[in-house]
C-alpha cells in the first residue's frame, strides 16, 4: 500500500472512530430514538401493529398484553422485560426465544441496544405513551 | 435500442437481463415470477422460513391498508395520489407473492386484519401522509434487512432482498417528495 493510501486509510479510520460513540458510552435515549426507526416496520409506541406496542414494555411480562396475538414461544418464555432481558433478546431475538414471530436478525452492537433501551425507558414517561390510542380502521 | 428507451419496464428488463447475462436461480425466478410449483420443488425452507415470510406478509398487508388510508384522505394532490397508488400496487404484489409462497411451503398465510390502528388524527396535510408512509417504508427496509440473513433457503433470502430494494426506492422517493435528502445514508441498518 502506498504512503498516500495508508494516510487515507488512517484518516478514514479516525473519522469513523470519531463518529461512533465509545463502547462504554452511557446509554443515550436520543441515539436510541434514531435506532427505534428500525422497529417501526412492525411496532408503534402506543398501539399494536404487526408487533405489540412498546409503551409500558419495561417491567412487563413477555407475551402478556391481553389483546395481542403473541407466539406461543414468547408466551411461555417467562421473561420479564428489563435492561438485561431486553438486551439479550434484541441481540438475536430468534436465538433468545426460538419460535418468536419477531423474525429479525437483531442488533449486534451493544451500545445501540443500550441506547434503544434507554429510549424505551425515557419515552414511557412522555405524552407519546400517555396519549390515547389512535383510531382504528 | 437503449435500455432506457424501451417502451415498457418489462421489455427493458428483458433487454437488461439478456445483455448482461445476469441470471437468477431457479427458485428465485419461480418465486419472483409467481410460479409456485417450481418454488415448491426447490424446497429447503423450514418452519422458520414460513414464519419469516408470514411476518413480512403481515407488514405488507398493513402497508396496503396504510396507503389506502392515504389515498382516501383527500389530502393528496393528483400526482402524489398516483404515486401512492403505484406503491400500494407494489405492496399488493409483494403480499400476493408472500402468501402464495407460504401456502406452497405448507404454511398458513396470515390474513389482513379487519381493522388497523393508524394515527389518523395526526394526518392533516399531504406532508403528514407522506411522512407517515416514509416512516413505514423506512421500517420495512430495516425489517427485510433483518430478515434476509435468517432464511434457511438462500433463494427465499434473495427474493426478500428483491422486495427490500423496492421498499428502499419507495422510501427515497417519499423523502424526495418531502424535500428531504432522498438517500440520507450510505448504509441502512
Amino acid at each position: 500500500m502506498s504512503r498516500r493510501a495508508l494516510l487515507f486509510a488512517a484518516a478514514m479510520g479516525c473519522t469513523a472512530l470519531s463518529a461512533v460513540p465509545p463502547a462504554s458510552a452511557a446509554p443515550d435515549a436520543k441515539r436510541g430514538e434514531a435506532i427505534y426507526a428500525r422497529c417501526q416496520a412492525c411496532h408503534a409506541l402506543a398501539f399494536d401493529r404487526v408487533g405489540p406496542r412498546h409503551c409500558g414494555l419495561l417491567g412487563r411480562h413477555a407475551g402478556s398484553l391481553p389483546d395481542y396475538g403473541y407466539s406461543a414461544a414468547l408466551k411461555r418464555s417467562a421473561i420479564v422485560w428489563d435492561d438485561k432481558s431486553l438486551d439479550r433478546f434484541l441481540a438475536a431475538p430468534m436465538k433468545a426465544v426460538p419460535g418468536t414471530s419477531m423474525t429479525y436478525d437483531g442488533i449486534p452492537d451493544r451500545q445501540e441496544r443500550a441506547d434503544l433501551i434507554a429510549y424505551l425507558r425515557q419515552v414511557d414517561q412522555t405524552p407519546a405513551c400517555s396519549a390515547s390510542a389512535p383510531s382504528a380502521r | 435500442m437503449s435500455f432506457f428507451q424501451m417502451p415498457s419496464p418489462l421489455a427493458a428488463r428483458r433487454l437488461f437481463l439478456g445483455r448482461t447475462g445476469l441470471t437468477l436461480s431457479g427458485a428465485a425466478v419461480a418465486l419472483l415470477a409467481g410460479n409456485e410449483a417450481l418454488a415448491t420443488k426447490a424446497g429447503g425452507a423450514g418452519a422458520q422460513d414460513v414464519q419469516i415470510l408470514n411476518t413480512a406478509l403481515g407488514a405488507e398487508l398493513e402497508a396496503i391498508a396504510a396507503y389506502q388510508l392515504g389515498a382516501e384522505s383527500k389530502l393528496l394532490q393528483p400526482g402524489v395520489l398516483d404515486l401512492a397508488l403505484s406503491f400500494q400496487g407494489h405492496h399488493k404484489e409483494h403480499a400476493d407473492l408472500l402468501a402464495k409462497t407460504v401456502a406452497k411451503l405448507g404454511g398458513k398465510a396470515v390474513l389482513a386484519k379487519a381493522r388497523y390502528n393508524f394515527p389518523v388524527e395526526q394526518l392533516k396535510s399531504q406532508a403528514d401522509v407522506l411522512k407517515f408512509a416514509a416512516s413505514l417504508e423506512q421500517g420495512a427496509v430495516s425489517a427485510y434487512l433483518g430478515a434476509v440473513p435468517l432464511f434457511g433457503n438462500r433463494d427465499l433470502a434473495k427474493a426478500a432482498a428483491s422486495i427490500l430494494g423496492d421498499e428502499a426506492m419507495h422510501w427515497a422517493i417519499l423523502r424526495q417528495a418531502l424535500g428531504e435528502a432522498p438517500v440520507p445514508v450510505a448504509f441502512m441498518s
